[in-house]
């Protein structure tokens, strides 16, 4: 039989049974667009994640010194002393992975502008902070190298302090505020980040210039930590690899002992963060999968039914010269347009219900080509498999029992 | 023995000591107990004798649905007891036709497209040569304007000529009609009986079982069967005409009806 006619026949037969083969469909339809969903659901909150922990920036790595060690007393992560500025400049030199690095001290300080006044943290960096945390200026202008090497009292702040401290959407460039009653210039004001994947308020910070913070505020030699940036996200490993070598012999420490420092990249965090998304995707993805096979058992089932109530047709179909593989293919084919035609359809029933979660509950989605392909080819995969078996019931009929069927 | 040879080439149909056994468990059922007979191109016989006389079995095995026990079948010069499932299916879409006592036609199928079924079946032809040879087949049996009508909204020897159609319609070399009249009433068998006798006149075979003598009587041969074996062959001289008898009948018939 011509694939043409084939086709002709199963069209006929499935719309000679309209209601029927739209409940079939129905299950395949609920399946293909419950995975569809689902998955756009998993990948949205995934991709939120990764969006959260990209505004810390991509490809940085935070160095801290070891939990310092006074006669036999450790102190808490980030208390040793041993790190210097030297270690940054050694970095500088002998880390080609490395792009930008800055040392970073903090200290907190109480804020004073007129009548008001506010508690936050200062931050003590160089200019290269802002690239490596992927910080941008809303207005005015970053301070630079030479401010550090003299300490200037400059500093750039917050959308949440000039809030506070001025009012919304005022511009305090140019103003001075008291920290810690040393007067500071503000030179700029950073774009608004929000919370950062933990909650905490990425504009409620003030940055100077290391040599101030660490000198005029902190009065200290020593740095609290570093915050590098890899030449790519690819090269972190590397990067990281070279900050080891480096600072443990300048630690004068053996390739064998523990360094006294610590590296932690936003890799590891975002690993984790994702992690769990992926879990979640993987679980909703399995709960749509369970109901598309369910709609392919009940194309089965239905199939089975016609094969019993068409006997006598499969019978007349044989009396005129249908082999055994034109009735295969003829109940193969209606099982796999059932089940292709539910799959088109259920896909864009599940792109309009991933677009309605989106615009009304305001979740994040994001449909992926991947999940449209799987489930199509899922969906075309049941039909054939559970087509298959009455398909094959019905080819297998002797023409002469078919006919005498009542 | 070359007179004879001349007249094998012409049988369509040529069965040598056909014999076929069924076994159902430890039982075998011998329903055709050695069947020697030929039919010719242009013949019109029935096929007569009670139930289990071994004339459905006969049947089924010259309509290729079933393949004998023993002995030899030449269906237009090909032996089938050869050949495949497949190729059996081949056969019966080229060159048989069926009619069926209970019609069969597809239900919830227009009448034009259960004429089309056997064509489906058939690579060779395009679905404009369908078309046509479709709507020629209805016309032949006179329901040209009933097409597009479902089965059930035939009345039964309607029905019947549909299947009519449908086994003319790819041209085969014989015409296997299973009780043709059997959920017929009498003047709608006759209808029957008139458009197989113009077949018939067109030089179709056209080969009927049947228990009911009267309806034999429409044929030129009558081959009666009783216990898997032919115990009479008879030809009829002078077979009833239903064309004639139509022409008398409807008054009488319309009276009934009321």
């Amino acid at each position: 039989m011509k694939l043409k006619n084939l086709l002709i026949a199963a069209i006929r037969s499935l719309a000679k049974n309209k209601m029927r083969t739209f409940l079939t469909m129905l299950g395949i339809i609920i399946g293909v667009a419950s995975v569809i969903a689902m998955i756009a659901i998993g990948q949205g909150s995934k991709k939120s994640i990764q969006d959260q922990i990209s505004t810390l920036g991509t490809n940085v790595l935070m160095i801290w010194p070891q939990a310092s060690n006074t006669g036999g007393v450790r102190m808490e992560a980030g208390t040793s002393q041993k790190m210097t500025i030297d270690d940054v400049n050694i970095i500088i030199d002998r880390c080609p992975s490395v792009a930008a690095i800055t040392p970073q001290v903090r200290t907190s300080g109480q804020l004073v502008a007129g009548n008001l006044n506010w508690r936050t943290s200062v931050f003590g960096v160089y200019p290269t902070y802002f690239d490596i945390r992927n910080l941008k200026l809303e207005s005015g202008s970053v301070f630079t190298m030479n401010d550090d090497r003299s300490a200037s009292k400059v500093c750039v702040i917050g959308q949440t302090v000039v809030t506070n401290l001025f009012g919304a959407n005022a511009d305090p460039i140019g103003n001075f505020i008291r920290i810690n009653k040393i007067p500071f210039k503000i030179i700029g004001i950073t774009e608004t980040k929000g919370q950062n994947a933990y909650g905490q308020d990425q504009d409620d910070m003030v940055i100077a210039p290391f040599s101030t913070v660490q000198k005029r505020m902190l009065a200290i030699t020593y740095i609290q930590s570093m915050l590098a940036s890899a030449q790519t996200e690819a090269l972190i490993p590397v990067a990281s690899q070279e900050i080891t070598e480096v600072l443990k012999a300048k630690h004068h420490l053996g390739p064998s002992e523990d360094p006294d420092f610590t590296i932690r990249t936003q890799t590891d965090i975002a690993q984790m963060a994702t992690s769990t998304s992926a879990i979640m995707t993987i679980l909703l993805a399995t709960i749509a999968s369970i109901s598309l096979l369910v709609g392919g058992i009940g194309i089965m089932n239905i199939m089975l039914v016609s094969v019993t109530e068409r006997t006598r047709e499969i019978g007349i179909r044989m009396s005129v010269g249908a082999r055994g593989s034109d009735v295969l293919l003829q109940f193969l084919i209606e099982a796999l347009m059932i089940s292709l035609l539910g799959g088109v359809i259920g896909i864009v029933l599940g792109i309009v219900i991933s677009q309605l979660i989106a615009t009304v509950l305001n979740w994040p989605v994001n449909i992926t080509m991947n999940s449209i392909l799987m489930s199509f080819l899922f969906s075309s995969a049941i039909g054939i498999f559970f087509g298959w078996y009455p398909a094959r019931k019905a080819a297998r009929l002797n023409p002469i029992d078919a006919l005498r069927y009542e | 023995m070359a007179g004879e040879d001349v007249n094998m080439s012409q049988a369509i149909i040529s069965v040598k000591n056909l014999v076929k056994v069924y076994t159902m468990g430890d039982v075998e059922v011998h329903a055709l107990r050695g069947v020697s007979v030929d039919i010719r191109k242009g013949d019109f016989a029935a096929i007569m004798g009670r139930s289990g006389s071994g004339k459905s079995t006969f049947m089924n095995i010259i309509g290729c649905l079933d393949v004998p026990t023993r002995g030899k079948y030449m269906l237009d010069g090909v032996d089938i007891s050869m050949l495949s499932k497949d190729q059996l299916a081949n056969l019966r879409n080229l060159k048989i036709g069926f009619v069926f006592q209970s019609f069969n036609l597809l239900s919830r199928t227009s009448a034009l497209e259960n004429v089309e079924l056997p064509l489906m079946y058939n690579r060779k032809i395009s679905s404009k040569e369908m078309r046509n040879r479709s709507m020629k087949a209805m016309e032949s049996v006179g329901l040209a304007n009933r097409a597009d009508h479902m089965p059930n909204q035939l009345s039964g020897g309607e029905q019947q000529r549909v299947a009519i159609a449908r086994s003319l319609v790819n041209d085969p070399v014989v015409i296997l009609a299973d009780e043709p009249t059997g959920n017929l009433d009498t003047r709608t068998s006759i209808e029957v009986m008139d458009i197989f006798q113009r077949l018939n006149e067109q030089g179709i075979s056209i080969v009927i079982v049947t228990h009911e003598a009267d309806i034999a009587a429409f044929t030129k041969r009558n081959i009666t069967f009783r216990d898997g074996k032919i115990i009479r062959e008879v030809e009829i001289d002078k077979p009833r005409n239903a064309r004639e008898e139509l022409i008398q009948m409807p008054v009488a018939i319309e009276e009934d009806e009321l």
